[in-house]
């Protein structure tokens, strides 16, 4: 599915280094959580698998379902099935909801050679949708994320995934500015999407969000690489004794 | 990346420069005296009216030998040589009036070409549709079933001819000839346009609509549009604009006035897409328009829609003198610049009378190395006692080569007056574009939507056959070089 091999990579403004020989792989059906703490480098990695400007990879590679990701422009790689449920989500003024899923789930389904949805199936497709993460029909016609508050905008973003049906899901601290019932609800939608054709790869600060989506491999980030991997004991391991005791063992400076 | 995309949504092709072989009256290359006879007489005008031209030139020439231009907008204008254009352009086999029939078939293929159907069997639904190129009129549809409900729709030369008493009355009343430098020029060598006047309490059971093309090369065009709505009556108006790519500036300085009487109602919508220039600034029109209505009766209403696309240099103003009490203006607007194109453009709102309501949108894109600039004058008077105003004025940039500029001017002389202004600048975000894509949208698909979403507002007060023709040319100006 993804195989991140050494992966370097940059701002693209003033060349500071961000990731430093990154590797990863995440097979069909699996969840994988990158935890670490600020300026290690998560949400660089989110960035760049997603096609974000502003960043420049100096070095290694990373293959999505047998293609080149690198080399595909940022809407080509969402048709290909990649993700990003993004940390802020941008609003767009005067954009309906609607209007901006029928050419988001249209593209795709041009891409993959299928005829657009219907009106009717579309819309059907949104109302069931919506109820997976509670939200409110009526968003239709709301602006996209325009006046929306912190935990719609958050559960916004799992519709949409739940829309567009991706091979693989980056959800980049989905958890943050969430209250407890809003976590809730954000990710019993995400493990009703868990399929054995698609993985997730759950980006988060802290551990409470694992209690919720579990998942198969937990990886810690230090400094732009991932120093160590294991079970989902590990993030409770992290959530107890913070990051400076595998600093110490590995080596990397704080 | 997307910077530079944003950059280059300049140079889409421009679809109507087309030039139809057809032969024409012209007048003599100048302006003295005699080109104004030269026209009345073409026209076989009244005397009455002559005076009044030969008046309004004495003033323009006056103006002109003492370099009196408007100097005071954002504009970078090349001088304009008045003695160089050709002031009247007639096609020259002219129509039967009655009988679509005896169009000249060059002239039905011109406007077939433009999407504008003279043939009524194959009309937009419910719109009537009166043809000006270059200097005159050329057909109006629908003129039967309009005068059945007593409402006179005709070329502006017809109505002098017709019902001159209407024209004698209302001619100059909003817009006087000394109004503004290209008024004067107007108010001299007008050849054409639209009239219109719907007898009291009559609805105007169709969108009226008047089409304007400049298609000889060296000309002006010089319109003239005159609407009288009568008491309790409405119409909704639309006029079209087009011109075919020329090297040389072309001189556009058309003349619109709109009387609505007590509880009247007359919405006027535009769209405007002169020929606006190559990429690199060459050609294209210099718009410089006057249009001004007046609520003249209680409870009257003037509401101005406009989509700007086009034009080398667009200077104007749609205005409304709220004289009437409970009279209510507005003024919508999405100005779109690209290129080397130049706008500068918004409205007056004068309140006069007691509890006048006054609206202000105005949305500006602008892209390439455009400017584009809003400017409105609020005015209460002394006596408008809770008269009211609400304007916003949203600019959005695409790229940063280009530039935004808001000139809102208040004068509030009573202190009951409740006036509010909201203004915001915006950049099409490149993290809103990058939303877009990580959705699977392409990188031009995106940006037609952030613009459309950004003039939602303005482009729903459109009619509705024309809100579509709207959306379709804003999608064909923001075409750039990527697909």
């Amino acid at each position: 599915m993804l195989d991140i091999k050494n992966l370097h990579a940059s701002i693209e403004e003033d060349g500071t280094p961000i990731l430093k020989g990154l590797n990863l792989s995440v097979k069909p059906g699996e969840v994988h959580a990158i935890m670490g703490p600020n300026g290690s480098g998560k949400s660089t990695l989110a960035s760049v698998l997603a096609g974000r400007d502003g960043y420049e990879v100096t070095e290694g590679s990373v293959s999505f379902e047998g293609h080149d990701l690198l080399e595909m422009e940022a809407d080509e790689r969402a048709r290909e099935g990649l993700f990003l449920a993004f940390q802020y989500p941008v609003e767009l003024p005067g954009v309906s909801m609607s209007n901006f899923l029928k050419h988001a789930v249209n593209s795709t389904r041009e891409h993959q050679g299928k005829d657009p949805l219907s009106a009717t199936d579309f819309l059907a497709l949104m109302r069931e949708n919506a109820a997976l993460v509670d939200l409110d029909p009526a968003l239709k016609a709301r602006s996209v994320n325009e006046g929306f508050s912190g935990g719609e905008k958050k559960r916004n973003e799992i519709f949409q995934l739940a829309m567009l049906s991706p091979r693989l899901a980056i959800l980049d601290e989905t958890d943050s500015g969430l209250d407890i019932d809003a976590l809730r609800v954000v990710s019993a939608g995400v493990n009703k999407l868990r399929q054995p054709d698609r993985s997730f790869v759950v980006i988060t600060h802290y551990q409470r969000l694992l209690e919720y989506i579990v998942p198969d491999v937990v990886h810690v980030l230090l400094d732009g690489r991932i120093v160590q991997s294991g079970g989902k004991e590990l993030a409770i391991d992290l959530e107890e004794k913070g990051y400076d005791w595998l600093r110490e063992e590995t080596g990397v400076p704080a | 990346m997307s910077t530079e995309y944003l950059q280059e949504v300049a140079d889409a092709d421009y679809k109507y420069g087309f030039v139809t072989e057809i032969e024409s009256d012209k007048a003599a290359i100048g302006l003295d005296e005699s080109t104004v006879r030269y026209i009345s007489a073409k026209k076989k005008e009244p005397e009455w009216l002559l005076e009044w031209r030969l008046k309004a030139l004495d003033h323009f020439l006056g103006l002109l030998e003492k370099n009196e231009k408007p100097e005071w907008a954002h504009l970078a204008i090349r001088d304009i040589d008045f003695q160089s254009i050709s002031y009247y352009s007639a096609p020259k086999k002219k129509p039967q009036l009655d009988s679509l029939d005896e169009v000249d078939p060059q002239l039905i293929d011109t406007f077939n070409k433009l999407g504008i159907p003279l043939m009524e069997q194959k009309r937009l639904a419910g719109v009537a549709v009166d043809v000006v190129m270059d200097s005159v009129s050329v057909t109006t549809t629908f003129k039967k079933e309009l005068r059945e409900k007593g409402i006179i729709f005709c070329s502006f030369g017809e109505a002098v001819q017709e019902h001159p008493e209407l024209v004698r009355k209302y001619l100059g009343s909003v817009v006087p000839r000394t109004d503004n430098f290209y008024a004067a020029l107007n108010s001299a060598v007008f050849s054409d346009g639209s009239f219109c006047y719907i007898p009291k309490g009559v609805r105007c059971p169709m969108e009226l609509s008047t089409y304007f093309r400049i298609n000889e090369a060296g000309t002006g065009q010089f319109e003239r549009t005159l609407i009288i709505a009568d008491e309790g009556s409405y119409v909704s108006y639309l006029e079209g604009c087009t011109a075919p790519m020329r090297d040389e500036n072309q001189l556009h300085a058309a003349v619109v006035e709109i009387i609505a009487h007590e509880e009247a109602e007359v919405k006027y919508s535009t769209i405007q897409n002169w020929y606006p220039g190559s990429a690199d600034g060459r050609g294209g029109v210099y718009n410089f328009v006057t249009k001004r209505g007046i609520c003249e009766g209680r409870g009257s209403k003037i509401s101005w829609t406009q989509l700007e696309t086009g034009s080398a240099i667009t200077w104007k103003y749609p205005s409304v003198i709220l004289k009437g009490d409970d009279s209510v203006g507005e003024f919508y607007s999405v100005a779109f610049t690209k290129g080397h194109q130049q706008a500068d453009t918004g409205t007056k709102m004068i309140h006069i009378g007691k509890n006048t309501t006054s609206t202000i949108i105005s949305k500006g894109i602008s892209g390439g190395q455009s400017q584009n600039a809003y400017r409105g004058l609020v005015k209460i008077n002394r006596g408008a006692k809770g008269a009211r105003n609400f304007s916003q004025c949203d600019s959005m940039l695409l790229g940063d080569r280009c530039g935004a500029h808001t000139f809102p001017y208040l004068e509030i002389n009573n202190p009951t007056a409740q006036v509010e202004h909201e203004a915001t600048t915006s950049k099409v975000g490149e993290d809103q574009i990058f939303y877009c894509q990580q959705r699977g949208i392409s990188e031009t698909d995106a940006i037609k939507l952030i613009v459309n979403g950004f003039c939602k507002e303005i482009l729903a007060k459109l009619p509705m056959e024309f809100a579509v023709e709207a959306r379709n040319l804003l999608a064909i100006e923001l075409e750039g070089s990527v697909g």
